[in-house]
């Protein structure tokens, strides 16, 4: 569609039952008590020039260009700063405005380049807009004398350019900054003249700037730039979308000239972003046009053999004979398939439907099998379904808010900046990780508690926890009573409040101070609204599902379940987490959490698609791995998932991968586990495909294309070509008809239709006859089961455990400006940030072993070795060490195990007996890991084009 | 599959369902191994059983006990 920009209202919108009328040039409007006048007028189409208010914002009253008379008063009041009241009478437009106007014009400009000709903001710069709304003519005060047109550019950051000779101080990036980021980087230096906006540093580059993009956004100039517009000039048309980065699911404007992106700028319309993005959404989508994309299939006899380039035709033909004969010789148990959750959801639909009716089993699995496997478990089991409970907007309500093993600033960053706003309001914050996070102490935010548990044992701790709540009084009587089972209730309740889960007892587990479980406890279960928000330092643990039922049992303990402001949050690894597994990726599950021994549902299915179906439980990805080194399972389709660098243990994944006669990668890069594959389908990237993605508030939101495929087909047509190459004989014209398939089959989302997805922007699951908008919170009246189940939550220490040989725990996270395995920013320029993975480390523990910052360093654990850089930071408590594992080269899952949740099989990657000493070279797995690099990923020159 | 792997699964399973009463528990992990469980993993837990059951916990076997041979 063609470009057009957001509107934009000038001041914030303003919620209110309460409204009030009054005139403006003539024409009468009611708006929303407080509400501005500037607001009020634009709601008219009386656009009142402006230049430091935009929406986004809090008035500021500074630039003095949006001046209005208003009857009965003084002077020319600032329309921004003054409220609308009953009754009164307002004129933008007058001859006194304009020259007023017109000379603040005048002192703006004198001191700004002329050259919009050639100014990369030309046809985009509120500064020249203005200029000509206000009809000006002429400069009385010339350019001459003290200026800053000369002073030169910041180009350090590697996406936008600071350009301070453009810059008419009127603080928009710097409250931007302050207010929608919540980071306080900029600043307004010196006085008068020499008033700039400045970093505290030498440069963007090396500032606190998180380069989130708010303050590029808020601009009305080119002072603030970025470097893509710059290099190809302003975009002329726009396509909404979806971030293909993490749970948090922003709305995203793709920018475009023809069908190349020129920027991502994130939407007003986006209901989890609502016009906020962080530097990968906003920035790093430069790895979908990277030299790295194959764009065509390609196939190998032996993973040893270089890949042949062939025709779809021919890549689809040969994956489903070997498929078949491997069915036809080892049994039809021995394929299976990888969802992926960064895929659509009609993607991921479609590979469960080829495997459940064209394989013929349930051997159907994904990525979340690695990360939130155990929400899903835990939250079916306390509250009846597996999902979040909130909207992101909820936060605003919370007066105390508990995070739980998850680092929003880094992992989650848009709902990171909803959470600090409410934490500037004056919430409570109480931080449970082993690792110092930022938001444990942040400019303008403090962690009230910052419980320092040891890691694995988050058990113990929320049992403490919630061991305070119950013996203290502090359970909401009436609340349990009315909503949750009795029977239930009255057993946790003794379980929990017997001494061994006190917070005295547990201490030596957890190493927090009983005092402080204590005093969190009592902050939590006091609040009038408490929520809890978590990640993967709940879910990957060996009772990563008993850590997911204890925060369940707390929140409905305390009532905190059922409203605005609460709630039990889990804080989605990626886009799609939620959506892959809404879509029946688990091999016990049908779409919709049913499961497959469930006659009734199986049945519904069955109908629709004509095939028998399975009604046994199918193997989970370990297991799959497990039976290909038993030599039972021989073929694996593995959709947008890089099981060689992602899963643990490596060096095991990698047996079970070579084990097989029959892998299939498809994917956007021939990533690691390509390395192992017999078949390639190139993957298209988010800006390729029609879709939808749903984030980790259950918000389901359309991904559009914005370019044709570089491989001539999108990922559902891919699946499609292979499903009918199976003879499965599956037709869609579009995803818009999976969908719509899926509506049919899936109670949650029997509303759901690309065509209210268009007109409402997105809606939140379950969206149905009850609930036609979808809906936001969940439990209200009733938890899905019912009532609500309180489970018992024994603490079970996991048994990896330091000793002599390996005497630290190993954690592991994910950074910034960087998204799991990398495979995506890691072809961007966020390498600028974090070129590779580090290994931070305490002092004492670095002391003992002749550390510093920068060595090299052996990470050994009893799974194997790697070697990474030493970063000695305070960050961590001594005995425990963190590293990301966003680079292939450092393969941090190199030392990972096996051990695994109890009931899910999550992988256990936050605990990790390891040992760290200083070294020279890489490890031994390293050094074989770049010969199989070469010799595994070698492509015959010449093939067919199947680009369209 | 390795037994040593499905014996490590189950003894975890069962004691995370422990604290239910004896029979309750049994029933609980019996009843998580058929949700979750593929029917070749379970065929080879009964026949590990079958076998001596070597490894598994007193709960795990009385829980693989109550899977049947098929």
């Amino acid at each position: 569609m063609a470009f057009e920009r957001d509107f934009d209202q000038g001041t914030p919108v303003v919620v209110s039952d309460e409204k009030v009328r009054l005139t403006i040039d003539g024409r009468q409007v009611t708006v929303a008590r407080g509400t501005s006048v500037m607001a009020a007028a634009a709601g008219l189409g009386a656009a009142i020039p402006k230049l430091c208010a935009t929406d986004s914002l809090e008035a500021f009253g500074s630039c003095r260009l949006c001046l209005v008379e208003i009857e009965g008063r003084r002077g020319t009041p600032a329309s921004c700063t003054t409220p609308a009241e009953e009754g009164m009478v307002v004129r933008t437009q007058t001859d006194r405005l304009k020259t007023l106007r017109r000379g603040v014009m005048e002192l703006y400009v004198s001191d700004h380049p002329l050259d919009c000709l050639t100014c990369s903001a030309n046809g985009d710069c509120e500064l020249q807009d203005m200029a000509g709304a206000v009809g000006l003519r002429e400069v009385r005060y010339g350019h001459e004398g003290a200026q800053h047109r000369t002073t030169p550019p910041d180009a350090s950051n590697p996406y936008f350019t600071f350009d301070s000779s453009k810059c008419i101080v009127c603080s928009r990036c710097v409250r931007a900054c302050e207010e929608v980021q919540g980071t306080f980087a900029l600043t307004i230096e010196g006085r008068g003249l020499a008033s700039k906006v400045a970093t505290g540093s030498a440069d963007f580059l090396s500032s606190e700037c998180v380069s989130c993009g708010a303050c590029v956004q808020a601009c009305p100039t080119a002072t603030l730039n970025e470097k893509s517009v710059i290099e190809l000039g302003t975009p002329t048309g726009v396509v909404e979308t979806t971030c293909a980065y993490c749970g948090v699911g922003c709305g995203f404007r793709a920018e475009t000239q023809g069908d190349r992106v020129v920027r991502m700028v994130p939407s007003k319309k986006g209901q989890a972003n609502e016009g906020h993005s962080c530097v990968k959404g906003r920035f790093a989508f430069g790895y979908a046009s990277h030299e790295d994309r194959i764009t065509t299939p390609m196939i190998r006899a032996r993973i040893t053999d270089p890949w042949r380039k062939v025709t779809w035709d021919e890549a689809f033909t040969h994956a489903a004979n070997e498929l078949q004969r491997l069915q036809a010789k080892y049994g039809p148990d021995a394929i299976g398939g990888i969802t992926s959750s960064r895929c659509t959801n009609e993607e991921v639909f479609l590979v469960q439907k080829l495997v459940r009716g064209g394989f013929g089993n349930n051997n159907v699995d994904t990525c979340a099998r690695v990360c939130h496997s155990p929400t899903g478990y835990g939250l079916k089991q306390t509250f009846g379904t597996s999902a979040g409970t909130q909207d992101f907007k909820s936060v605003a309500k919370a007066d105390v808010v508990l995070v739980i093993g998850a680092n929003p600033t880094d992992a989650h960053p848009v709902f990171a900046s909803r959470l600090k706003r409410r934490l500037r309001e004056g919430a409570r914050l109480i931080v449970a990780d082993p690792r110092r996070i930022e938001l444990v102490r942040a400019p303008h935010v403090e962690a009230t508690h910052h419980l320092a548990l040891k890691p694995g044992t988050n058990v113990a701790l929320i049992n403490a926890l919630a061991h305070v709540v119950v013996t203290e009084g502090l359970v909401k009587q009436q609340y349990v009573a009315e909503r949750c089972e009795p029977d239930d209730f009255e057993r946790w309740a003794r379980f929990i409040a017997d001494p061994v889960n006190s917070p005295e007892a547990m201490e030596g587990a957890t190493g927090v101070p009983a005092a402080e479980v204590r005093a969190a406890a009592r902050l939590y279960a006091s609040a009038p609204n408490a929520a809890i928000y978590y990640g993967l330092g709940v879910t990957e643990h060996s009772q990563g599902s008993t850590m997911v039922m204890g925060m369940a049992n707390l929140a409905m303990a305390t009532g905190n379940i059922g409203r605005d402001g609460v709630g039990v949050n889990p804080l989605r690894g990626q886009n799609n987490v939620q959506g892959s597994c809404d879509m029946g990726s688990f091999p016990h599950e049908l779409p919709g959490y049913r499961h497959v021994a469930d006659d009734a549902t199986r049945e519904l299915f069955e109908g629709l698609w004509g095939v028998p179906l399975s009604k046994d439980p199918g193997l989970r990805i370990p297991n799959m791995l497990d039976e290909a080194l038993a030599g039972a399972f021989k073929g694996l389709y593995v959709q947008g998932e890089d099981l060689a660098q992602s899963d643990p243990n490596t060096q095991h994944v990698v047996k079970g991968l070579e084990a097989m006669e029959c892998v299939i990668v498809h994917d956007l890069f021939l990533n690691e586990t390509a390395k192992y594959a017999h078949v390639f389908f190139p993957g298209s990237s988010f800006l390729e495909k029609d879709g939808t993605f749903t984030n980790a508030e259950r918000r389901i939101s359309r991904v559009r294309k914005v370019m044709q495929p570089l491989s001539g087909l999108a990922d559902w047509e891919v699946t499609l070509g292979l499903a009918n190459a199976m003879g499965m004989g599956l037709r869609y014209a579009h995803p818009s008809e999976v969908m719509e398939e899926i509506a049919q089959l899936t109670p949650t989302f029997a509303g759901v239709s690309y065509e209210k997805l268009d007109a409402l922007g997105s809606v939140q699951w379950p969206c149905n006859a009850q609930a036609p908008r979808g809906t936001p919170v969940m439990h209200v009246d009733r938890f899905v089961r019912g009532k609500g189940r309180f489970m018992l939550t024994e603490f079970i220490p996991t048994l990896e455990r330091s000793g002599p040989r390996f005497p630290l725990l190993l954690t592991t996270g994910r950074i910034l400006s960087q998204y799991n395995v990398g495979a995506q920013t890691a072809r961007t320029p966020n390498t600028a940030w974090h070129d590779e993975d580090v290994l931070e480390v305490h002092p004492f523990d670095a002391e003992n072993r002749g550390l510093t910052t920068g060595d090299l360093v052996l990470l050994a654990s009893r799974a194997g070795e790697t070697t990474l850089r030493a970063l000695v930071t305070e960050r961590v408590q001594p005995g425990v060490v963190y590293t990301t594992f966003h680079h292939a080269k450092t393969g941090a899952n190199v030392v990972t195990t096996e051990f695994s949740d109890w009931a899910t099989n999550c992988p256990e990657y936050k605990v990790t007996a390891v040992q760290v000493s200083k070294t020279s070279g890489p490890s031994a797995f390293q050094r074989e890991d770049r010969r199989r690099d070469v010799a595994l990923r070698q492509v015959l020159e010449g093939g067919p084009d199947v680009t369209r | 599959m390795d037994a040593t792997k499905l014996v490590h699964m189950a003894n975890q399973i069962a004691l995370n369902f422990r604290l239910q009463p004896t029979d309750d528990a049994a029933a609980l992990t019996a009843e998580h191994l058929k949700a979750f469980w593929s029917p070749a993993m379970r065929q080879a837990l009964v026949a590990h059983l079958a076998s001596g059951g070597e490894g598994l916990e007193p709960l795990a076997k009385a829980a693989a006990a109550r899977l049947s041979p098929g």
